[in-house]
């Protein structure tokens, strides 16, 4: 724990500047000092991807990154993807198929879906269900969020479903 | 219904929502990351409690000593059990129905003992989680181990000691059933088959753990309990109990809750010790579960061996069940619905589905030190089912029978009904037949057969394993209320016109995700008239809702779903009431539609709801005299001519099994489901869904695996597999509707459904795989070790 050291970091656009433990993750930052409490915490250590934060461009778990990791870095959160509307087709589809229930792993599956589809215009069933496989979701039991994704998918290379 | 002039039920109008997949109203904020969940709550002065837990099964506390921790910079207080035993008095898991069902005294915190690996034994209380952890690390605690009782098969034998010397042995709960004759059935049938079922202890494994906010104000003597909870008055009404307030000085609110699945529909020892912290140390307490603490504190389920018996003759007839069921349920009955309901609704649901009325049954609950057991989604029907439908495969096997043959043979017809199964359960309207008929037309039986035939040859194993299954909804007080628990199996709805034409509607039920915020809209809509955007639905707040029960037992849109549908009866009757006094007109001659009063022959608009609002709130002089509108109702409802309104299904799993590693995999997966009127048929298929997968879970992958001490080896989620997407299926869902005619709105439970016979479809397919090489296994998670050495590979 020791000494607080310094941190500069922009998060969702805004810049930010803070003091943080070197022990302090990434999740508990956004959570605790940032108030940003739609990342969520699950299980702690990198399984359940409740967590699932971009970083400069790349979606990591939040919890099995250290805040002082995060210097200098460009973080982007379910509240940023909502607010810059990236994702506003996809949640559109996640509501309109009831592809959450209890919404705890909504914000982690949404960055995972967002990553796979910006890595490919049109995945698989299958290749969906690979790409998820790191977020763990209790209530739907992953189907409906299978469909969503891959609505979404057709509906952005301009065919419907 | 008379009061709808057009002469259709309040819920088929034209414009009804019922029977319509409307997207659920809270899904933006929860989309958005803007939804609050407890875990994200903070509040003025809070201060975080860390629990210090037991590294031993059993062992007496011989001294904590907390001197060093307490000096630890922002530590506020190190409490043991007993310095909180001044606020909060121990309780005892009993329902007086549940006849012989025994337990011990438990405190929120231990006090002298502990009886499992995770027991609290300290309360950490700092200004943050990571300084109370830290604090916690440094607490010294000296036990004295002592023997552990770990094995539910010893549990009772003489020389096994006693874990409560109070109670004289470890037995809980035993209960015994004898009906019809069944040693003759046994003795005249054409062939007998008996096996032991064993299923592994899994847990519900919420995506967000359990967590509270208690907020003591000494001022308003009143605590206030922010709680991801099913039960918002139960815990009201617990608190309250032993905290030595009354309920009206405690109020429960529930906002977002990630998952719950009976988890959260128990009290826990740490939420209770979170309570009595808030009100010793006067000031807001939060608790959330770590992982690793959910792992060992969150309810467990379904530790069970059970012996079962089949009697068969050679034209598929079944004469007769007879099972032997055990399970091991921790050191404590868990309060306040006890741990003996599951091993009790094994007992009552075995063989329900079939016409036979020979059965034999005996239940036994152990004590054991390991984690508490108690009701987890679907509570006893999974083991039931999976027994049940063990035995009729094993039976069907043994005389040659196709598994769906043999079935069709036995289900109760669907002309059959009214009806009571041997073990007193009544059954109003079931649809065994139809469902499998409709099953057999979704997966294609005969084309699967083939197809499995044609692979077997190139030495690829799929299996088709069939499972039918009943399931209890719609609860009265027939499950709580009778034995003494304060937990309503009423619920309430008050509906009110606002003053701008809106309608705002505060219900009993909770929300956890299914669905009850939108089916309550999508039905008070429906009723009124009423665009559904304009409708807003409160819950999970003991002071702003009716009192009543929650969200629990599938009995949400079957109890609360009547309330809303009967409160909103009366609005709509006291809004015509009112537009007609305006309008000099009758209600009768009057209708609300989209929003509007119209007329009830031509549909022509007269008034729109705002404008009627407007004059009621605010122009009451322009009323004519002695008119004084009640622009808000209010109902209850509890189910009273059936303790519980049964519903029924079949489901159906097609896998391959490789015989060279012991994995499985999931091809397909169908479910044929009948909850009666379905309001909202996207809800209801994803609630199956959900559940199936939790099913399969139980079938594949989810154990708590315990050593011989009592320690949980793998009390983490990289250890302890949970169903993620690689491995699920897609599931298709079918449905027979059979409404119940006890209410008006005729909808039974669907929560699960899925979870109910996922497991049994499975093992029935895995052992249908295995056929070619005489392997049959009864026993579940269906890992590759059990696979490859029920092959005798390993």
């Amino acid at each position: 724990m020791t000494t607080a050291m310094p941190i500069s970091l922009h998060v969702n656009g805004e810049a930010v500047v803070a003091q943080v433990l070197p022990r302090l993750n990434l999740a508990d930052f956004l959570r605790e000092h940032l108030h940003l409490t739609g990342t969520h915490v699950g299980c702690e250590h990198g399984v359940c991807g409740a967590c699932t934060v971009r970083v400069n461009g790349d979606i990591v778990r939040s919890c099995l990154t250290l805040a002082v990791q995060a210097d200098n870095a460009s973080i982007e959160t379910i509240e940023g993807l909502s607010d810059s509307g990236e994702i506003a087709d996809l949640q559109a589809a996640f509501r309109d198929r009831n592809a959450l229930q209890c919404g705890f792993c909504t914000p982690g599956m949404l960055m995972a879906a967002q990553d796979l589809l910006k890595l490919e215009s049109s995945p698989s069933r299958q290749r969906i269900r690979e790409h998820l496989s790191g977020n763990y979701c209790r209530c739907t039991g992953y189907q409906a969020i299978v469909d969503a994704i891959e609505t979404t998918a057709r509906a952005r290379i301009g065919r419907e479903p | 219904m008379s009061a709808f002039s057009d002469g259709l039920s309040a819920l088929d109008r034209p414009n009804s929502y019922i029977g319509k997949a409307v997207p659920r109203p809270n899904l933006e904020r929860l989309m958005q990351g803007r939804g609050l969940y407890v875990s994200d709550m903070e509040l003025p002065r809070m201060a975080h409690v860390v629990f210090l837990r037991s590294p031993h099964a059993h062992a007496s506390i011989v001294a904590i000593d907390a001197a060093a921790a307490k000096r630890i910079p922002g530590v506020i207080a190190v409490v043991t059990g007993r310095e909180l035993a001044a606020v909060v008095t121990p309780w005892v898991g009993v329902l007086s129905h549940m006849k012989g069902l025994k337990s011990a005294p438990q405190h929120a915190i231990a006090i002298g003992r502990v009886c499992w690996q995770g027991e609290a034994v300290a309360a950490i209380v700092a200004t943050s989680r990571a300084v109370a952890e830290d604090a916690a690390e440094i607490v010294s605690v000296e036990y004295r181990e002592l023997a552990a009782v770990t094995d539910m098969r010893t549990a009772l034998d003489p020389e096994t000691p006693v874990i409560h010397s109070s109670l004289g042995d470890n037995l809980a709960f035993e209960r015994q059933l004898d009906v019809g004759a069944v040693d003759r059935a046994f003795a005249d049938s054409d062939a007998v088959v008996e096996a032991e079922f064993v299923f592994g202890r899994h847990t519900g494994v919420t995506l967000e753990p359990r967590a509270v906010v208690a907020d003591w104000n000494v001022a308003e003597a009143r605590l206030t309990i922010y709680q991801g909870t099913q039960a918002p008055h139960m815990v009201q009404n617990i608190a309250a109990l032993h905290l030595g307030l009354e309920d009206a000085q405690v109020r429960v609110i529930c906002k977002d809750v990630g998952g719950s699945f009976g988890i959260k529909v128990h009290i826990y020892a740490d939420e209770m010790a979170t309570y009595a912290l808030s009100k010793l140390l006067r000031r807001p307490i939060k608790f959330v579960a770590d992982r690793v603490e959910s792992f060992n504190t969150d309810i467990h389920a379904r530790d069970h061996r059970c012996k079962g018996r089949i009697g068969v003759n050679q034209d598929g007839t079944i004469t007769a069940f007879e099972i032997d069921d055990l399970t091991g349920i921790g050191p404590y009955s868990m309060y306040p619905r006890t741990s003996a309901i599951e091993a009790n609704q094994i007992v009552n649901l075995v063989g329900g589905a079939y016409v036979t009325k020979n059965y034999r049954a005996r239940a036994r609950v152990v004590f054991q030190n390991k984690n508490v057991m108690c009701q987890y989604r679907g509570v006893g029907h999974p083991i039931a089912c999976s027994v049940t439908e063990g035995l009729v495969d094993l039976a069907a096997s043994k005389i040659g029978m196709d598994p769906v043959e043999i079935r069709r043979r036995n289900l109760v017809p669907d002309d059959g009904y009214p009806c009571a199964s041997p073990a007193g359960l009544k059954f109003e309207l079931l649809s065994h037949h139809a469902a499998m008929n409709k099953l057999m037309g979704m997966m294609d039986y005969d084309a699967l057969r083939a197809e499995q035939a044609a692979l077997r040859r190139s030495n690829i194993h799929r299996g088709i394993g069939i499972a039918s299954f009943i399931e209890i909804t719609n609860p009265s007080a027939a499950f709580y209320g009778v034995g003494g628990a304060r937990i309503s199996s009423q619920d309430g709805v008050a509906v009110r016109l606002d003053a701008t034409g809106s309608v705002i509607c505060q219900t009993s039920i909770s929300e956890q995700g299914q669905g009850s915020e939108s089916l309550t809209a999508q039905i008070v809509g429906s009723v009124l008239g009423v665009s559904i955007q304009r409708v807003r639905v409160i819950l999970g707040d003991t002071d702003n809702t009716p009192y009543g029960g929650g969200t629990w037992a599938s009995r949400g849109a079957g109890i609360g779903g009547e309330a809303a549908l009967q409160a909103a009866k009366v609005l709509r009757s006291n809004i015509l009431d009112v537009a007609a006094a305006i309008l000099q007109s009758s209600p009768a001659e009057l209708d609300i539609v989209n929003d509007a009063i119209v007329n009830a022959d031509d549909g022509a608009p007269r008034i729109e709801l705002k404008e009627l609002a407007r004059i009621v709130y605010f122009r009451p002089d322009t009323l004519p005299p002695g008119i004084q509108p009640e622009l808000m109702a209010t109902r209850h409802f509890v189910p009273r001519q059936y303790p519980f309104a049964f519903t029924n299904g079949v489901q159906a799993c097609w896998l391959e099994v490789d015989t060279d590693s012991g994995f499985v995999k999931l091809l397909r997966h169908w479910v044929v489901e009948d909850c009666g009127r379905i309001i909202n048929p996207q809800l209801v298929d994803e609630q199956i869904r959900g559940g199936v997968v939790q099913g399969l879970g139980a079938a594949l992958f989810e154990h708590c695996i315990y050593d011989e001490r009592g320690q949980l080896t793998n009390a983490n989620m990289a250890d302890y597999l949970v169903p993620m997407s690689g491995e699920m299926p897609d599931i298709d869902v079918g449905h027979v509707v059979s409404p119940t005619f006890e209410t008006e709105l005729g909808a039974k439970g669907a929560g699960e459904a899925g979870t109910a016979g996922a497991a049994a479809a499975v093992a029935n397919a895995v052992n249908d795989a295995l056929k070619p090489f005489g392997a049959v296994i009864t026993e579940i998670p269906l890992t590759p070790q059990v696979i490859l050495a029920a092959l005798g590979r390993i």
